[in-house]
């Protein structure tokens, strides 16, 4: 068994009368020669760097390389102590707290899991662990969404590519919140066609996003991007829970990433040379950094 | 490729190609190596270049030379452990032609040794990693299965000899690359496989008559 679209995907989990999760599962098993029990534990090890890095950006003020963020989920973690009981029980509040929570961590050379890369790292532990908080999942529901989330990355990354570098933010933040959009469905009870449509979805609307780091770190804009990504991810999710689907497949809006991501130009795919990075007080912060 | 390439690795921050596949194309070129480093100079290119300080990208290819993996809390500090360790190294800025944005050379120097060892490899989004050239000879070497280097006399048979060696320990060979510069030199072949060779396998081929030199580059 194996899948080289979002398509084969559906259609796999679909024919098995199965989720998403469980397909990745298998064919990770299979093309790896381990015991699914294994690949589960692989996970699960990854779910409590994520968990880590969340307790820690949450609670602490982090120095990271340029100074330039590092307090935003605590800052977030404070308002929220104090705020009204409706602001404390909204998702979205809990999601974009974690987000920048662990997007800090990765700024202060911490430890998180790149996924699909570091500087888009927050976004699928914030909707995944929100979700498991809020409906009171088990480790192993959240290590199956993880599964979700990798299944529809690593298509992507068969197909186009994951590097700012090369596609710019798109290819990071976008596409880590189309991965968490796809959890966020089989978590929440969707079908995979639904999920594949919110990972469609996310992934259409985050297209063209140019990455033009200030002073070249991974600070600003990265850092509060993942947490704008991860309540954009959670958006698509509920959307296609309600059956809205994407005009335009999953497969298709990859193509179009690549497309592109090949069309931007060189400065502003994570050379600094353009778009935020060269603005006025940009360029002053490099100065002073240097 | 795995999952877990997708959705990890567990990784120090910032950045998964400047930083942990930083961090593996120097861990990759002291394996390639694999004899003391007296002296490293590193050069990078493109978004490499631009970028190296912000991402710890310098920190990163010489915790990697250290033998750190990019999980490794040390690589924050490489910089003054390769002082203790008694590795000199240098960062240069350079400019290829048609690479990969994120690209590095790293040439290796051991004081008792002649012969350096210069690699390029490119860090190609995720932290995965591709090394494009070894000493002047253009190849593909991911790291993403145990991988043999091989360095031998070129000669009738001798590949066949090294995979008969590998066949014989029922290693299965996935992929395979074969090079050399001139014909009757120096033969080298890249070998990816299914199964992890144990110490007897890298032994019998170390022994083999024609065989100049071995590397086991284990998964990454």
């Amino acid at each position: 068994m194996e899948y080289a679209t979002i398509k084969e995907l559906v259609s796999l989990a679909a024919a098995a009368e199965t989720s998403i999760w469980k397909i990745v599962l298998q064919v990770e098993a299979e093309e790896e020669e381990v015991a699914e029990s294994e690949v589960r534990k692989s996970m699960l090890a990854n779910l409590n760097v994520m968990k880590e890095a969340v307790d820690y950006g949450r609670q602490n003020n982090i120095q990271t390389g340029g100074g330039l963020v590092g307090d935003e989920a605590l800052k977030l973690e404070k308002y929220l102590t104090t705020a009204s009981k409706s602001e404390q029980n909204n998702i979205y509040n809990k999601m974009i707290t974690y987000a920048l929570a662990t997007a800090e961590v990765n700024a202060g050379m911490g430890k998180i899991v790149a996924g699909p890369t570091a500087g888009a790292s927050g976004i699928v532990p914030a909707v995944v662990l929100s979700i498991g908080e809020y409906n009171n999942l088990s480790d192993q529901k959240l290590v199956e969404a993880l599964f979700t989330a990798a299944g529809l990355g690593y298509v992507v990354s068969r197909k186009a590519t994951l590097a700012g570098a090369a596609g710019g933010c798109q290819a990071e933040c976008g596409v880590g919140a189309a991965m968490a959009a796809g959890a966020a469905v089989e978590l929440r009870g969707g079908t995979p066609q639904m999920a594949a449509d919110a990972f469609a979805m996310a992934l259409k609307n985050l297209l063209g996003l140019v990455c033009d780091p200030v002073a070249g770190l991974v600070e600003v804009p990265c850092v509060k991007r993942n947490a704008f990504a991860a309540a954009h991810a959670y958006t698509a999710s509920t959307m296609a829970l309600a059956g809205i689907e994407s005009v335009i497949p999953a497969d298709e809006v990859i193509m179009a990433l690549t497309e592109i991501g090949d069309q931007m130009s060189t400065c502003l795919k994570e050379t600094s040379r353009g778009g935020l990075a060269i603005t006025p007080t940009a360029l002053k912060i490099k100065e002073d950094l240097q | 490729m795995s999952i877990f390439e997708i959705m990890g690795p567990a990784m120090i921050g910032p950045s998964s190609s400047h930083t942990a596949g930083a961090a593996r194309i120097g861990r990759m070129a002291r394996l390639l190596f694999a004899d003391k480093i007296d002296r490293a100079v590193v050069k990078l290119h493109g978004s490499f270049a631009d970028t190296a300080v912000g991402h710890g990208t310098d920190r990163a290819i010489i915790g990697g030379l250290l033998g750190f993996l990019p999980d490794d809390q040390r690589l924050r500090s490489s910089f003054e452990l390769a002082e203790t360790e008694g590795m000199e190294f240098s960062i240069e800025e350079v400019k290829l032609r048609e690479v990969h944005p994120n690209t590095a050379q790293i040439i290796l120097y051991n004081k008792g040794k002649t012969k350096n060892l210069e690699i390029a490899a490119s860090s190609i989004g995720g932290g995965r990693i591709k090394v494009t050239e070894i000493n002047g000879s253009t190849v593909e070497l991911t790291g993403r299965m145990p991988t043999f280097w091989i360095l031998h006399q070129d000669r009738p048979g001798e590949v066949g000899i090294i995979t008969s060696i590998l066949g014989s320990y029922k290693i299965n060979i996935a992929f395979m690359q074969v090079y050399r510069n001139r014909k009757g030199d120096i033969g080298s072949c890249i070998i990816e496989m299914d199964n992890q060779p144990n110490q007897d396998v890298i032994t019998k081929l170390e022994n083999s008559e024609n065989i100049l030199q071995v590397r086991y580059l284990p998964r990454i």
